[in-house]
Protein backbone atom coordinates (compact mmCIF):
# COMPACT_ATOMS: atom_id res chain seq x y z
CA UNK A 1 0.00 0.00 0.00
CA UNK A 2 0.68 3.58 -0.51
CA UNK A 3 1.77 5.85 1.98
CA UNK A 4 -1.22 8.14 0.88
CA UNK A 5 -4.17 7.56 2.88
CA UNK A 6 -7.86 6.87 1.35
CA UNK A 7 -8.94 10.18 3.12
CA UNK A 8 -6.04 11.90 1.39
CA UNK A 9 -6.84 10.22 -1.58
CA UNK A 10 -10.34 11.54 -1.38
CA UNK A 11 -9.68 14.79 -0.42
CA UNK A 12 -7.56 15.30 -3.26
CA UNK A 13 -10.35 14.12 -5.68
CA UNK A 14 -12.71 16.27 -4.12
CA UNK A 15 -10.65 19.41 -4.44
CA UNK A 16 -10.17 18.24 -8.04
CA UNK A 17 -13.93 17.70 -8.28
CA UNK A 18 -14.53 21.16 -6.87
CA UNK A 19 -11.84 23.03 -9.17
CA UNK A 20 -13.58 21.27 -12.42
CA UNK A 21 -17.23 21.43 -11.35
CA UNK A 22 -17.02 24.95 -10.58
CA UNK A 23 -18.22 26.56 -14.08
CA UNK A 24 -20.98 23.31 -14.16
CA UNK A 25 -22.29 24.74 -10.54
CA UNK A 26 -22.42 28.18 -11.65
CA UNK A 27 -24.25 27.57 -14.79
CA UNK A 28 -27.06 25.34 -12.73
CA UNK A 29 -29.77 28.04 -13.65
CA UNK A 30 -31.68 26.58 -10.75
CA UNK A 31 -29.43 27.20 -8.37
CA UNK A 32 -30.22 31.12 -7.21
CA UNK A 33 -28.52 31.46 -4.33
CA UNK A 34 -25.52 29.35 -4.34
CA UNK A 35 -26.52 29.01 -0.31
CA UNK A 36 -28.88 26.21 -0.23
CA UNK A 37 -26.52 23.90 1.40
CA UNK A 38 -28.00 25.84 4.39
CA UNK A 39 -31.59 26.31 3.18
CA UNK A 40 -32.65 22.94 5.53
CA UNK A 41 -31.80 24.39 8.88
CA UNK A 42 -34.60 25.35 10.78
CA UNK A 43 -37.26 24.04 9.25
CA UNK A 44 -38.97 21.83 11.69
CA UNK A 45 -42.71 21.40 9.67
CA UNK A 46 -41.49 19.97 6.33
CA UNK A 47 -43.42 21.78 4.08
CA UNK A 48 -40.99 24.73 3.36
CA UNK A 49 -40.84 24.23 -0.30
CA UNK A 50 -36.81 23.22 -1.38
CA UNK A 51 -35.34 24.89 -4.58
CA UNK A 52 -34.43 22.00 -7.36
CA UNK A 53 -31.74 22.02 -8.70
CA UNK A 54 -29.85 20.18 -11.44
CA UNK A 55 -25.41 20.13 -11.90
CA UNK A 56 -22.75 17.76 -12.92
CA UNK A 57 -20.68 16.68 -9.87
CA UNK A 58 -17.53 14.67 -10.48
CA UNK A 59 -18.77 14.08 -13.80
CA UNK A 60 -22.00 12.84 -12.37
CA UNK A 61 -25.41 15.02 -13.28
CA UNK A 62 -27.46 15.26 -9.93
CA UNK A 63 -31.27 16.22 -10.44
CA UNK A 64 -33.52 17.50 -7.45
CA UNK A 65 -36.50 18.63 -7.49
CA UNK A 66 -40.55 18.49 -5.74
CA UNK A 67 -42.73 16.01 -6.83
CA UNK A 68 -46.63 15.17 -7.04
CA UNK A 69 -46.19 12.89 -4.32
CA UNK A 70 -47.60 9.35 -5.16
CA UNK A 71 -44.89 7.17 -5.95
CA UNK A 72 -41.42 6.23 -3.69
CA UNK A 73 -41.15 9.29 -1.97
CA UNK A 74 -42.59 8.67 1.40
CA UNK A 75 -44.37 12.12 1.70
CA UNK A 76 -40.95 13.84 1.37
CA UNK A 77 -42.03 15.94 -1.56
CA UNK A 78 -38.99 16.11 -3.40
CA UNK A 79 -36.94 13.44 -5.71
CA UNK A 80 -32.99 13.35 -6.19
CA UNK A 81 -31.79 11.45 -9.33
CA UNK A 82 -28.07 10.61 -10.25
CA UNK A 83 -27.64 10.48 -14.00
CA UNK A 84 -31.16 9.46 -14.34
CA UNK A 85 -31.87 7.23 -11.70
CA UNK A 86 -33.88 8.03 -8.84
CA UNK A 87 -31.85 8.21 -5.59
CA UNK A 88 -34.09 7.12 -2.48
CA UNK A 89 -33.61 10.24 -0.06
CA UNK A 90 -35.26 10.78 3.22
CA UNK A 91 -35.59 13.94 5.25
CA UNK A 92 -34.63 13.69 8.60
CA UNK A 93 -36.91 15.55 11.73
CA UNK A 94 -34.48 18.14 11.89
CA UNK A 95 -34.20 19.39 8.27
CA UNK A 96 -31.20 17.28 7.74
CA UNK A 97 -30.80 14.69 4.72
CA UNK A 98 -29.88 10.90 4.00
CA UNK A 99 -30.11 9.24 1.08
CA UNK A 100 -29.69 5.10 0.89
CA UNK A 101 -26.48 5.08 -0.11
CA UNK A 102 -25.31 7.06 2.24
CA UNK A 103 -27.83 6.50 5.10
CA UNK A 104 -26.24 7.10 8.81
CA UNK A 105 -24.71 10.10 7.89
CA UNK A 106 -27.08 13.37 7.52
CA UNK A 107 -26.35 16.26 5.63
CA UNK A 108 -28.03 19.64 5.54
CA UNK A 109 -29.36 19.70 2.00
CA UNK A 110 -31.01 17.26 -0.79
CA UNK A 111 -28.09 18.21 -3.00
CA UNK A 112 -25.59 17.46 -0.41
CA UNK A 113 -27.09 14.42 -0.34
CA UNK A 114 -27.09 13.81 -4.23
CA UNK A 115 -22.98 14.88 -3.84
CA UNK A 116 -22.38 12.23 -1.08
CA UNK A 117 -24.19 9.41 -3.01
CA UNK A 118 -21.59 10.62 -6.08
CA UNK A 119 -18.58 10.31 -3.67
CA UNK A 120 -19.87 6.62 -2.35
CA UNK A 121 -20.66 5.73 -5.67
CA UNK A 122 -16.93 5.76 -7.35
CA UNK A 123 -19.08 5.57 -10.78
CA UNK A 124 -20.96 2.86 -10.26
CA UNK A 125 -24.77 3.25 -11.66
CA UNK A 126 -27.65 3.08 -9.19
CA UNK A 127 -30.04 0.30 -9.60
CA UNK A 128 -34.11 0.89 -8.92
CA UNK A 129 -34.93 0.25 -5.95
CA UNK A 130 -38.33 -1.47 -6.06
CA UNK B 1 -28.46 -22.24 25.81
CA UNK B 2 -26.86 -19.84 23.43
CA UNK B 3 -23.98 -17.59 25.04
CA UNK B 4 -23.04 -14.51 22.77
CA UNK B 5 -18.94 -14.19 23.39
CA UNK B 6 -16.90 -11.00 22.50
CA UNK B 7 -15.41 -11.75 19.06
CA UNK B 8 -11.65 -11.36 20.24
CA UNK B 9 -11.87 -13.72 22.80
CA UNK B 10 -13.25 -16.40 19.74
CA UNK B 11 -11.22 -19.54 19.33
CA UNK B 12 -9.77 -20.06 15.73
CA UNK B 13 -12.41 -22.94 15.75
CA UNK B 14 -15.59 -20.97 16.76
CA UNK B 15 -14.18 -18.27 13.98
CA UNK B 16 -14.33 -20.80 11.20
CA UNK B 17 -17.71 -22.48 12.24
CA UNK B 18 -19.32 -19.01 12.26
CA UNK B 19 -17.62 -18.35 8.69
CA UNK B 20 -18.59 -21.19 6.88
CA UNK B 21 -21.99 -21.44 8.50
CA UNK B 22 -22.63 -17.24 7.06
CA UNK B 23 -21.21 -18.94 3.83
CA UNK B 24 -23.91 -21.83 4.04
CA UNK B 25 -26.25 -19.37 4.10
CA UNK B 26 -25.50 -17.24 1.83
CA UNK B 27 -25.10 -20.17 -0.71
CA UNK B 28 -28.74 -20.97 -0.27
CA UNK B 29 -29.76 -17.49 -0.60
CA UNK B 30 -30.91 -17.37 2.86
CA UNK B 31 -28.50 -14.59 3.80
CA UNK B 32 -30.02 -12.46 1.40
CA UNK B 33 -33.76 -12.27 2.60
CA UNK B 34 -32.15 -10.71 5.65
CA UNK B 35 -30.48 -7.83 4.04
CA UNK B 36 -34.07 -7.45 2.06
CA UNK B 37 -35.96 -7.06 5.08
CA UNK B 38 -33.60 -4.59 6.56
CA UNK B 39 -33.39 -2.39 3.49
CA UNK B 40 -37.01 -2.49 2.95
CA UNK B 41 -37.55 -0.73 6.74
CA UNK B 42 -34.67 1.33 6.02
CA UNK B 43 -36.70 2.72 2.85
CA UNK B 44 -39.81 2.34 4.88
CA UNK B 45 -39.10 4.34 8.16
CA UNK B 46 -39.89 7.94 8.31
CA UNK B 47 -39.54 10.45 11.26
CA UNK B 48 -42.88 11.47 10.63
CA UNK B 49 -44.83 8.49 9.17
CA UNK B 50 -44.73 4.75 10.65
CA UNK B 51 -41.30 3.63 11.71
CA UNK B 52 -40.48 0.56 13.20
CA UNK B 53 -36.96 -0.83 12.20
CA UNK B 54 -35.40 2.62 12.89
CA UNK B 55 -35.28 6.27 14.04
CA UNK B 56 -37.79 5.05 16.68
CA UNK B 57 -38.67 3.18 20.03
CA UNK B 58 -38.77 -0.36 18.40
CA UNK B 59 -35.09 0.29 17.00
CA UNK B 60 -33.61 -1.59 19.66
CA UNK B 61 -36.26 -4.65 20.20
CA UNK B 62 -36.72 -4.92 16.13
CA UNK B 63 -33.54 -5.28 15.66
CA UNK B 64 -33.01 -7.93 18.93
CA UNK B 65 -35.82 -10.20 16.99
CA UNK B 66 -34.04 -9.44 13.48
CA UNK B 67 -30.74 -10.88 15.47
CA UNK B 68 -32.94 -13.71 16.73
CA UNK B 69 -34.06 -14.68 13.74
CA UNK B 70 -30.18 -14.76 11.69
CA UNK B 71 -29.14 -16.42 14.78
CA UNK B 72 -31.71 -19.02 14.08
CA UNK B 73 -30.92 -19.40 10.97
CA UNK B 74 -27.35 -19.63 11.75
CA UNK B 75 -27.59 -22.34 14.24
CA UNK B 76 -29.91 -24.67 11.77
CA UNK B 77 -27.03 -24.73 9.78
CA UNK B 78 -24.28 -25.13 12.71
CA UNK B 79 -26.05 -25.67 15.96
CA UNK B 80 -22.82 -24.08 17.86
CA UNK B 81 -22.77 -21.20 16.61
CA UNK B 82 -23.79 -18.10 18.49
CA UNK B 83 -23.85 -14.05 17.30
CA UNK B 84 -20.47 -12.90 18.57
CA UNK B 85 -20.03 -9.63 19.80
CA UNK B 86 -17.45 -6.50 18.61
CA UNK B 87 -17.19 -4.09 21.55
CA UNK B 88 -15.95 -1.04 19.66
CA UNK B 89 -15.21 0.95 21.85
CA UNK B 90 -12.29 -1.40 22.77
CA UNK B 91 -11.27 -2.81 19.53
CA UNK B 92 -11.16 0.24 17.63
CA UNK B 93 -8.37 0.05 14.81
CA UNK B 94 -8.39 -1.75 11.82
CA UNK B 95 -5.67 -3.71 12.88
CA UNK B 96 -8.05 -5.51 15.34
CA UNK B 97 -8.17 -9.45 14.86
CA UNK B 98 -11.76 -9.13 13.46
CA UNK B 99 -10.65 -7.77 10.50
CA UNK B 100 -7.68 -10.56 10.08
CA UNK B 101 -7.98 -13.13 7.31
CA UNK B 102 -9.13 -15.67 9.32
CA UNK B 103 -12.43 -13.57 10.62
CA UNK B 104 -13.95 -10.70 8.64
CA UNK B 105 -10.87 -9.89 6.69
CA UNK B 106 -10.03 -5.73 6.33
CA UNK B 107 -10.38 -2.83 4.77
CA UNK B 108 -11.10 -2.19 1.19
CA UNK B 109 -8.22 -1.36 -1.59
CA UNK B 110 -8.01 3.11 -2.16
CA UNK B 111 -9.23 2.69 -5.68
CA UNK B 112 -12.49 1.35 -5.58
CA UNK B 113 -12.99 -0.17 -1.78
CA UNK B 114 -12.83 -3.50 -2.93
CA UNK B 115 -12.30 -5.99 0.09
CA UNK B 116 -9.15 -7.81 -1.07
CA UNK B 117 -8.67 -10.56 1.74
CA UNK B 118 -10.27 -12.96 4.23
CA UNK B 119 -13.66 -15.16 3.60
CA UNK B 120 -15.67 -12.70 2.11
CA UNK B 121 -13.86 -11.04 -0.43
CA UNK B 122 -15.50 -11.30 -3.62
CA UNK B 123 -12.44 -13.17 -4.87
CA UNK B 124 -13.31 -15.84 -2.75
CA UNK B 125 -16.59 -15.98 -4.89
CA UNK B 126 -18.35 -17.27 -1.56
CA UNK B 127 -19.54 -13.77 -0.95
CA UNK B 128 -21.53 -12.23 -4.26
CA UNK B 129 -23.04 -8.79 -3.47
CA UNK B 130 -26.84 -9.33 -4.87
CA UNK B 131 -29.13 -7.31 -2.94
CA UNK B 132 -27.64 -3.43 -3.95
CA UNK B 133 -28.33 -0.56 -4.91
CA UNK B 134 -25.71 -0.01 -6.81
CA UNK B 135 -24.02 -2.13 -9.92
CA UNK B 136 -21.03 -2.96 -7.88
CA UNK B 137 -21.16 -6.60 -6.31
CA UNK B 138 -18.29 -6.58 -4.53
CA UNK B 139 -17.97 -5.90 -0.43
CA UNK B 140 -16.47 -3.13 0.12
CA UNK B 141 -15.34 -1.16 3.00
CA UNK B 142 -13.30 2.25 3.95
CA UNK B 143 -12.27 1.27 7.95
CA UNK B 144 -12.22 4.97 9.60
CA UNK B 145 -12.33 6.68 6.50
CA UNK B 146 -15.18 8.56 6.89
CA UNK B 147 -15.29 9.29 9.96
CA UNK B 148 -11.53 9.24 11.99
CA UNK B 149 -12.84 7.46 15.29
CA UNK B 150 -14.84 5.15 16.88
CA UNK B 151 -16.97 5.73 19.61
CA UNK B 152 -15.35 5.41 23.36
CA UNK B 153 -15.99 4.09 25.93
CA UNK B 154 -16.52 7.29 27.97
CA UNK B 155 -18.79 8.05 25.29
CA UNK B 156 -21.10 4.86 25.19
CA UNK B 157 -20.85 5.27 29.41
CA UNK B 158 -22.61 9.19 28.88
CA UNK B 159 -25.44 7.44 26.81
CA UNK B 160 -26.07 4.24 29.45
CA UNK B 161 -26.35 6.82 31.93
CA UNK B 162 -29.33 8.11 30.45
CA UNK B 163 -32.27 7.36 32.34
CA UNK B 164 -35.31 7.65 30.08
CA UNK B 165 -35.59 4.92 27.18
CA UNK B 166 -36.96 7.59 24.64
CA UNK B 167 -39.14 10.50 24.64
CA UNK B 168 -41.49 12.15 21.86
CA UNK B 169 -41.79 12.38 19.17
CA UNK B 170 -40.63 9.39 19.25
CA UNK B 171 -37.62 9.99 15.92
CA UNK B 172 -34.83 10.97 15.17
CA UNK B 173 -35.54 14.15 17.13
CA UNK B 174 -35.69 12.47 20.52
CA UNK B 175 -34.00 13.15 23.73
CA UNK B 176 -33.47 9.39 25.94
CA UNK B 177 -31.35 6.57 25.60
CA UNK B 178 -32.56 5.01 22.70
CA UNK B 179 -31.97 7.82 19.98
CA UNK B 180 -28.82 8.65 21.33
CA UNK B 181 -27.83 5.13 21.28
CA UNK B 182 -28.78 4.67 17.82
CA UNK B 183 -26.84 8.00 16.93
CA UNK B 184 -29.17 10.99 15.59
CA UNK B 185 -28.52 13.36 18.52
CA UNK B 186 -25.62 13.66 20.72
CA UNK B 187 -22.37 11.74 20.64
CA UNK B 188 -23.79 9.06 18.03
CA UNK B 189 -22.35 5.39 18.90
CA UNK B 190 -24.93 3.10 16.56
CA UNK B 191 -24.81 5.24 13.77
CA UNK B 192 -21.29 6.32 13.62
CA UNK B 193 -20.30 2.85 13.53
CA UNK B 194 -21.94 1.96 10.51
CA UNK B 195 -20.06 5.22 8.56
CA UNK B 196 -16.64 4.36 9.97
CA UNK B 197 -16.79 1.02 8.20
CA UNK B 198 -17.85 2.59 4.95
CA UNK B 199 -18.97 0.15 2.15
CA UNK B 200 -22.15 -1.35 2.30
CA UNK B 201 -21.88 -0.76 6.01
CA UNK B 202 -22.94 3.03 5.06
CA UNK B 203 -25.60 2.36 3.33
CA UNK B 204 -29.27 0.69 3.56
CA UNK B 205 -28.18 -2.57 3.04
CA UNK B 206 -25.57 -2.88 5.19
CA UNK B 207 -26.38 -6.46 6.33
CA UNK B 208 -24.35 -7.05 3.01
CA UNK B 209 -21.30 -6.63 5.66
CA UNK B 210 -21.27 -9.77 8.06
CA UNK B 211 -19.77 -7.37 10.56
CA UNK B 212 -23.28 -6.00 10.66
CA UNK B 213 -24.30 -8.65 12.85
CA UNK B 214 -21.32 -8.35 15.33
CA UNK B 215 -22.23 -4.30 15.46
CA UNK B 216 -25.62 -5.36 16.36
CA UNK B 217 -25.17 -7.80 18.98
CA UNK B 218 -22.67 -5.12 20.69
CA UNK B 219 -25.48 -2.64 20.50
CA UNK B 220 -28.11 -5.12 22.10
CA UNK B 221 -25.76 -5.85 25.03
CA UNK B 222 -25.22 -1.92 25.36
CA UNK B 223 -29.15 -2.49 25.97
CA UNK B 224 -28.98 -4.83 28.11
CA UNK B 225 -26.36 -3.29 30.18
CA UNK B 226 -28.44 -0.34 29.93
CA UNK B 227 -31.58 -2.55 31.61
CA UNK B 228 -29.40 -3.29 34.50
CA UNK B 229 -28.41 0.27 35.30
CA UNK B 230 -31.71 1.30 35.22
CA UNK B 231 -34.30 -1.05 36.82
CA UNK B 232 -36.93 1.04 37.02
CA UNK B 233 -36.90 2.43 33.81
CA UNK B 234 -39.73 0.92 31.32
CA UNK B 235 -39.53 0.76 27.47
CA UNK B 236 -41.96 3.96 26.51
CA UNK B 237 -44.33 4.43 24.68
CA UNK B 238 -46.52 2.45 26.77
CA UNK B 239 -49.60 3.09 24.61
CA UNK B 240 -51.54 4.86 22.04
CA UNK B 241 -49.03 6.30 19.75
CA UNK B 242 -49.65 6.48 15.87
CA UNK B 243 -47.16 4.90 13.89
CA UNK B 244 -44.84 3.89 16.67
CA UNK B 245 -44.83 0.46 18.17
CA UNK B 246 -45.98 0.96 21.59
CA UNK B 247 -44.93 -1.59 24.26
CA UNK B 248 -47.42 -4.68 23.77
CA UNK B 249 -48.13 -3.41 20.44
CA UNK B 250 -46.96 -5.93 17.72
CA UNK B 251 -44.09 -5.22 15.36
CA UNK B 252 -43.69 -6.17 11.27
CA UNK B 253 -42.56 -7.96 9.67
CA UNK B 254 -43.71 -11.00 12.25
CA UNK B 255 -46.83 -9.76 14.16
CA UNK B 256 -46.23 -12.16 16.29
CA UNK B 257 -43.98 -10.62 19.18
CA UNK B 258 -44.56 -7.07 20.50
CA UNK B 259 -41.64 -5.03 22.40
CA UNK B 260 -42.47 -6.29 25.81
CA UNK B 261 -41.86 -9.83 25.08
CA UNK B 262 -38.21 -8.88 23.96
CA UNK B 263 -37.26 -6.79 26.89
CA UNK B 264 -35.84 -10.19 28.38
CA UNK B 265 -33.14 -11.72 26.27
CA UNK B 266 -32.30 -14.31 28.58
CA UNK B 267 -34.80 -16.63 27.22
CA UNK B 268 -32.92 -16.84 23.94
CA UNK B 269 -29.52 -16.28 25.29
CA UNK B 270 -26.75 -14.95 27.04
CA UNK B 271 -23.78 -12.96 27.40
CA UNK B 272 -20.09 -13.88 28.07
CA UNK B 273 -19.66 -10.82 30.38
CA UNK B 274 -21.59 -8.29 32.67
Amino acid sequence: MPDITRRHALGAAAALAVTVGAPLTAAAADDRTGHDDHGGHGDHDGHQPLQPFDEVYRGRRIQGRATEGGGHHHGTGYAVFVDGAELHVMRNADGSWISVVSHYSPVPTPRAAARAAVDELQGARLVPFN
Amino acid sequence: MTTRKNQATLTAAEKRRFVDALIALKRSGRYDEFVTTHNAFILGDTDNGERTGHRSPSFLPWHRRFLLEFERALQSVDSTVALPYWDWTADRTARSSLWAPDFLGGTGRSRDGRVMDGPFAASTGNWPINVRIDGRTYLRRALGSAVRQLPTRAEVDSVLAMPTYDMAPWNSASDGFRNHLEGWRGVNLHNRVHVWVGGQMGTGVSPNDPVFWLHHAFIDKLWADWQRLHPNSAYLPASGTPNVVDLNETMKPWGDTTPAALLDHTPHYTFDAA
